[in-house]
């Protein structure tokens, strides 16, 4: 029965492997929640992660909603990005901003970055996830994108304060993914969490992904605040005594709100050039993403209190 | 190629087309590092991240900053902090739990799971091997060979990791010495050889200094195997992968609305192929594939780890659980398993316990009904046990709700695996690799038991009876002859005054036998009561004659076990199927042809011919009397009959 089979030709390369265990895990989460919902963010984990998820449901169509948190302060590219992929593809699609953040008038010039993203991110997902009664929300993180996240599980568990404690996780073996929740208990779902950011520029290669042009090497008008390159996107940018902007070849690694995104001085332009430059890399990716450098540690104060 | 920010576009192109075809084809290996506190797992991975380039500029940046007031050793930072993650650790000082890495080089990409050493050890190194290719364990050289060296190899061994690398590190601080490294394997080797087919590579190395994990050592010189990178680079990890039974559990079914209906999942072994014959268990329905549905386009082939959606030539009633399967023995089913469990949870586990299974078919209610015995981890013992703490590991009964479709963990560790929920709180408690359906052949009796001894000794009773205690098993078919012969063989010892107990499986089924069904578990159960009762009888002096069909050869090969091979005469009775079916006065063979009756070894069950009998039979061209002859002319010959 096996004569003709060549055994070598079976075996699955890296690639391979992290999108049909992304895939297990995409398919075990409809099959044991009822009300999952997919954490779109536009940036390139987002992409890859969609494209598995179309994958995984093929030639059915994904079903559960996408769920964007609209800061108001997303780059305009990534917005018309979003809009343009959800009718390509027909896609549910919920937006959600915060309120109160709106009505305030919050931006990322007058407060402090850590209680903009509270209120704008992490209060916003939580009024959005409760609003929709999601009981499973996906999630691109991987877990090689900073040191914290190298505990972090596949099905990561919140109390219904979608609080994160990490004495309460749950060991996780083998295939098998524990998915119970009680009422109002939720998981935060890392299908990608094996992904390295090679990977994931390697994948988008194979795939052909659509991507966000930001993170292609472009001349952008940028002014350096802090060590960082901040992108002028509109007029609402504040620029503070002597800073003009200066046109620079730069590209994005991380996406978010742009006066908290640093950009990286470069000049590939294409998936092939990111990747070249990826196989040389030399800083790793959330340097360019003001919000980690608050202190150290940040990123799991930000994660027990729910943010992603 | 340079970190050169200004790349010539024209040129490079080329180079990097051909760079990224071969990461691209790239294969993934996970593995384990295990060590005790101290033996230099994180500076062993901080070594391989650093000496593969992935430790980032910016990451050893924060990582100076950190530890200014610390000495520096002469790497300049202190790695093993780099290994450390969540902040409450850091500041305890201690890590608690598993951590993922990544790195990789132009040949393979690498999943490291790092699990500490203390207290909580068992718990997490289960769950970091329960993915891993591979095992490091790590073995200070000052130290050699320790109980936790042994614990490291027996949860290996337990997960059913086959692929070890035994590294004996800190080399610097033993001079380099090839004697003591060679006494060390030697103490490991005499250890490992109760863990059968795990396949250990043994080398010398300092993590501190980098001597053999990415680069050969000179201080080394006498070392010539590879390096624990380049072992990690071309170590085989498919040798073992099975393609001959194709087994996809049903993950979803997916309609699309118009007509489209194909069943979702990741092909646990084997491969299939369109045209293929599979059958869906439990309902035993067989079909064809008709296509492997991908969203990149139908695939010809698919193999092990792939995630694949199937659609069948056929309309038929497959739900999330069933299995998909070339050969419809290959799920073995059971409503009671022994499994060896790893408990997880504060609460120590008691027989009685009822929890959720999940397994990749899905979850089912279920009882842990016992504890057989408890491991002792760090030498291998068991011992009878009344509760199951954290960290321990057990041999236990399950029961479940519902019949589970399982392979034997050793046979395939995706679906041959399970966890442990809790009702109330939803944790996860224990993980379980299941060893086989519970038989009572298995079971251990209570172990203050104990058995009188006789005042008469065998010799005596030799004497008397003028014979040796034997045990003849006659097996074959329904209506081969079977009952006909034992009879004939009972007179015939009688004649001779030898003293002999007839024990029909017929005669056994309306007593002790009363409650037994036909199916195969429970002629296994009656073939073992007989067995015990003959035992009985040996010890007794007396011969004993087992009638019955006894249709597995691996329970007659248990029987055998169980009387002792030297006290045992298996005769088969090899009376060709279409006599059988003649002399069948009851109509047996008729009724199960039209399925009146299942699992009837012939027609609806499997009959294993034995093939390691002592005497073979054919009835349909010797008489019984004949047949009983030739029986008694073997057991003088062997020596069980006087005078
Ligand atoms: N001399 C020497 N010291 C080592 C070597 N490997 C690790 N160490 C030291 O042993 C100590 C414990 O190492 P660490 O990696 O933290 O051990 P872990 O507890 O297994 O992670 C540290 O002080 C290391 O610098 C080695 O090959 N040679």
């Amino acid at each position: 029965m096996l004569a003709d089979v060549d055994p070598a030709g079976l075996r699955l390369t890296n690639l391979e492997q992290l999108e049909s265990e992304s895939i297990h895990i995409i398919r075990e989460v409809v099959a044991q929640f009822s009300s999952p919902v997919m954490l779109y963010s536009i940036g390139k984990d987002s992409s890859v992660l969609l494209h598995l998820t179309r994958k995984a449901f093929f030639p059915a169509k994904i079903p559960f909603p996408l769920l964007h948190i609209d800061t108001t302060w997303k780059f305009s590219e990534m917005i018309e990005f979003r809009d343009r992929i959800a009718s390509e593809l027909g896609l549910e699609l919920i937006t959600h901003t915060n309120p109160e953040g709106l009505d305030m008038g919050l931006n990322p010039f007058d407060q402090h970055s850590t209680y903009y993203t509270d209120v704008m991110k992490t209060q916003a997902l939580k009024q959005a996830l409760d609003a929709g009664e999601f009981d499973a929300a996906f999630g691109g993180a991987r877990r090689d994108e900073e040191k914290s996240r190298a505990k972090e599980r596949v099905f990561s568990f919140r109390d219904r304060h979608h609080r994160w404690d990490p004495r309460n996780q749950r060991p996780e073996l083998w295939n098998l993914f524990n998915g119970r929740v009680n009422k109002g208990e939720s998981i935060r779902v890392f299908p990608m969490s094996n992904w390295t950011e090679l990977d994931v520029w390697q994948y988008i290669h194979i795939e052909g992904i659509d991507v966000v042009g930001l993170y292609f090497a472009a001349q952008r008008p940028v002014v350096k605040r802090d060590g960082a390159l901040i992108m002028v996107d509109d007029d609402r940018f504040r620029f503070e005594a002597g800073e003009t902007p200066e046109m620079r070849s730069v590209r994005f690694r991380t996406l978010g709100c742009y006066p908290l995104s640093g950009a990286v001085q470069s000049t590939a332009a294409t998936v092939l050039e990111v990747i070249a430059e990826q196989l040389n890399a030399t800083r790793s990716e959330r340097e360019g993403r003001v919000i980690d450098h608050d202190s150290s540690g940040s990123m799991e104060d930000k994660k027990r209190e729910g943010y992603f | 190629m340079t970190a050169d920010q200004s790349i010539d576009r024209s040129g490079i192109s080329t180079c990097i087309d051909s760079l990224v075809e071969t990461f691209e084809h790239r294969e993934l290996l996970r593995f384990l590092t295990c060590g005790s506190v101290d033996d230099g797992k994180s500076t062993l991975i901080g070594r391989l991240l650093h000496d593969t380039k992935r430790v980032y500029e910016d990451q050893l940046a924060e990582l100076s900053a950190h530890h200014s007031g610390v000495q520096g050793s002469d790497l300049q930072v202190d790695l093993a902090w780099l290994m450390d993650g969540l902040k409450s650790e850091r500041e305890q000082g201690i890590t608690i739990d598993v951590a993922y890495r990544y790195f990789s080089t132009a040949r393979r990409k690498f999943v490291v799971a790092d699990t500490p050493g203390h207290e909580q050890y068992t718990r997490n190194m289960a769950t970091g091997a329960s993915n891993s290719d591979l095992a490091v364990i790590l073995i200070d050289a000052q130290q050699g060979m320790g109980v936790q060296t042994k614990r490291h190899m027996y949860i290996t061994s337990l997960l059913g990791i086959t692929r070890v690398v035994v590294a004996v590190n800190k080399m610097d601080l033993i001079d380099w010495s090839e004697s003591r490294f060679k006494q060390i394997c030697a103490d490991c080797r005499e250890f490992s050889k109760r863990h059968a087919c795990v396949e250990t590579y043994f080398l010398p190395m300092s993590a501190l200094h980098g001597d053999n994990v990415v680069h050969r050592s000179s201080n080394l010189g006498w070392f010539d195997g590879p390096t624990l990178m380049e072992h990690l680079e071309t170590v085989d990890i498919a040798d073992d992968v099975d393609l001959r039974h194709f087994r996809l559990v049903v993950q979803n079914v997916i309609r699309d609305g118009q007509g489209f209906r194909g069943f979702a999942g990741t092909v646990a072994s084997g491969i299939v192929r369109p045209g293929d014959t599979v059958v869906a268990v439990p309902s035993g329905i067989g079909s064809n594939v008709e296509r492997i549905v991908t969203f990149n386009g139908d695939l010809d082939i698919a193999g092990p780890g792939r995630a694949v959606t199937l659609t069948l030539t056929d309309e038929i009633d497959i739900g999330r659980g069933d299995w998909l399967v070339s050969d419809p023995t290959v799920p073995l089913r059971a409503h009671k398993l022994d499994a060896d469990l790893v408990w997880m949870n504060e609460n120590p586990l008691k027989g009685g316990y009822r929890c959720i299974l999940q397994s990749e078919g899905g979850s089912t209610n279920t009882t842990v009904t016992a504890i057989r015995h408890r491991v002792d981890i760090n030498t291998g013992d068991e011992q009878p046990a009344a509760s199951v703490g954290l960290n321990d590991v057990a041999r236990c009964v399950i029961a479940l709700d519902k019949e589970l479709m399982f392979d034997p963990y050793r046979v395939n560790r995706r679906t041959g695996s399970f966890i442990l929920v809790d009702r109330l709180n939803n944790a996860t408690v224990g993980a379980g690799m299941i060893v086989a359906a519970s038989s009572p052949w298995d079971r251990t009796p209570e172990p203050t038991l104990i058995g009188t001894t006789s005042g008469i000794e065998g010799w005596e009773r030799s004497i008397r009876y003028g014979q040796k205690p034997c045990t003849v098993l006659i097996t074959g078919l329904t209506a081969a002859g079977k009952s006909t012969i034992a009879t004939a063989l009972e007179r015939e010892l009688f004649d001779r005054g030898k003293v002999s107990v007839r024990l029909d499986g017929e005669n056994v089924r309306l007593g002790i036998s009363r409650d037994l069904g036909f199916s195969n578990p429970e002629r296994s159960e009656n073939l073992r009561r007989i067995a015990e009762v003959a035992r009985l009888v040996n010890n007794q002096g007396l011969i004993a004659i087992a009638a019955l069909v006894a249709p597995d050869a691996e329970v007659r090969a248990r029987a055998r076990a169980l009387l002792t091979p030297d006290r045992f005469v298996e005769v088969f009775v090899d009376t060709p199927i279409e006599v059988c079916r003649v002399r069948d006065d009851k109509g047996m063979y008729a009724a199960a042809e039209r399925g009146e009756i299942t699992s009837f070894p012939g027609v609806s069950a499997v009959y294993d011919r034995p093939t390691e009998m002592d005497l073979r039979l054919d009835t349909s061209v010797r008489s019984p009397q004949q047949c009983a002859a030739a029986i008694v002319d073997l057991l003088a010959a062997r020596g069980f009959l006087r005078g």
